[in-house]
């Protein structure tokens, strides 16, 4: 084979490489975006998929357990919004035969479910802590929330907002959580009710709880999720 | 294992020289989307560590090293996800496709080390680092070589096996158990992504040590005049 010839052939070999330029649309800003949007979107989907209902989380002992007092302390504002614990109560909206307040005495009615388990926050830290509330989906039952609704939406006492996909919000570990580590929970810590789900990253986790809505669309992803973040991001 | 070899004449001189066909396209194509992918998962994973740089406790946090942001990707921690959890899949694609391929071709033949390479590893690390005699070259890649792409293949595994372990300690907590759980699954994820940032080094600065015949049969597939004899 003559040079010309051979240099021909290189230069269609190198042809069938040229597909792995797509991938420089992603240096385009305009492309970058939706592109990084839609890898997102997938990760969730794919989220959705590998999540198993009825797998549980790992538990751990209790000397396992990060102490009290070095339990991170993490809110997006301030670390208490002065809920009246008095006036207090969980208002229940939407898909659900009973919607209305509910009150701090009407949650502690129902099973109390404890339960050591590992908070991990999207920065990369994590800790184990022990959390003691209702099941959600206990609550849920209670009120009469529809069984074909796909999402639980949580208004939060500090502006803080999150929802949830039905499956986790059915996970027998998901709680509305008044206690950590036996003691009635604190203040900075989304007193009177937090949710804790540890099938979730740390940022579900929405505290100082005071609106619950069932819903067949999700109206609200949440308040990370609207700055960028996953919004399944299942464990 | 039977390489495809031509002759190929200089229209000057009318010489000949050999040429032989290296790396067939699905090898180029992995190859470079793999170095892309790799290029923005390490950048990104860099950028995520910076949100907490550190493997110990939350309470009290002792931070490990203070990565430059001017060598990461993603801007802040929610960018930097995007960027990992979009890659990751070009990546992983990538990694099933070259290894089916390499299995279906039996290609692997040609990057894997096997027993008969141990011996030569060490003259070729001699010629290397001090200077020692050149061995003769018999194949494509030399016992070193072989070593290093058959360890970084198995980094490339260990970075998805430490990365699912990361992302999903709950639905794969079989994986991260086999870690030593999620708090060493992230040590672990970090410290193979050093092992592979390791072995890019070496591989640039071989890549620059041998030139263009060389680097180019990783564009096209041909090299010519190589350094050994085709079989």
């Amino acid at each position: 084979m003559d040079e010309r010839k051979f240099k021909k052939m290189n230069r269609r070999e190198l042809l069938k490489v040229a597909p792995v330029l797509a991938l420089g649309a992603f240096a385009i800003p305009r492309l970058r975006e939706p592109l990084l949007e839609k890898g997102l979107a997938f990760s969730d989907w794919a989220s959705g998929k590998l999540f198993r209902p009825g797998h549980l989380a790992p538990t751990f002992t209790e000397t396992d357990l990060t102490p009290f007092a070095k339990f991170p302390i993490n809110g997006y504002d301030v670390d208490d919004p002065g809920v009246i614990f008095e006036n207090w109560s969980l208002t229940v909206t939407g898909a659900v035969q009973k919607p209305g307040d509910y009150k701090l005495s009407q949650i502690q009615a129902l099973p109390r479910t404890r339960q050591n388990t590992r908070h991990i926050c999207v920065e990369g830290w994590d800790v184990i802590g022990r959390f003691g509330g209702t099941r959600l989906s206990e609550f849920l039952k209670m009120v009469g929330a529809d069984p074909t609704a796909r999402f639980v939406t949580l208004q939060c006492a500090d502006d803080y907002y999150e929802s949830l996909d039905m499956a986790t919000a059915m996970h027998p570990q998901t709680l509305l959580c008044y206690e950590m580590y036996d003691q009635p929970l604190t203040r900075e810590h989304g007193a009177p009710v937090r949710l804790t789900v540890p099938t979730k990253i740390g940022y579900k986790q929405a505290k100082y709880l005071t609106d619950l809505k069932v819903t067949h669309v999700l109206e609200r992803v949440g308040y990370w999720e609207d700055q960028g973040y996953s919004w399944f991001y299942g464990l | 294992m039977q390489a495809e070899v031509i002759e190929v004449e200089s229209a000057k001189t009318g010489e000949s020289v050999q040429a032989v066909y290296e790396h067939s396209w699905p090898v180029r194509v992995s190859h470079w989307l793999n170095a892309v992918a790799l290029f923005v998962l390490v950048g990104s994973g860099l950028q995520i560590f910076r949100a907490f740089p550190s493997f110990g406790a939350k309470i009290p946090q002792k931070d490990l090293l203070n990565w430059p942001k001017a060598f990461a990707i993603g801007g802040w921690l929610g960018g930097a996800l995007q960027w990992h959890l979009t890659f990751m899949w070009i990546y992983i694609a990538t990694g099933l496709f070259y290894l089916g391929y390499e299995a279906f071709s039996r290609n692997y033949r040609q990057v894997l080390v096997v027993p008969d390479d141990v011996r030569g590893i060490w003259p070729m690390a001699r010629h290397y680092f001090f200077f020692g005699p050149k061995p003769p070259a018999t194949e494509v890649y030399n016992p070193l070589q072989k070593l290093a792409y058959t360890s970084v293949l198995g980094l490339g595994v260990l970075s998805v096996l430490t990365g699912l372990a990361v992302w999903k300690p709950v639905q794969f907590s079989w994986l991260a158990w086999l870690m030593g759980g999620f708090h060493l699954a992230r040590l672990w994820h970090f410290l193979v992504m050093w092992g592979i940032v390791f072995f890019l080094l070496g591989h640039l600065v071989m890549v620059v040590v041998h030139g263009w015949n060389n680097f180019r049969s990783m564009l096209t597939g041909w090299k010519k005049d190589p350094e050994y004899t085709p079989r």
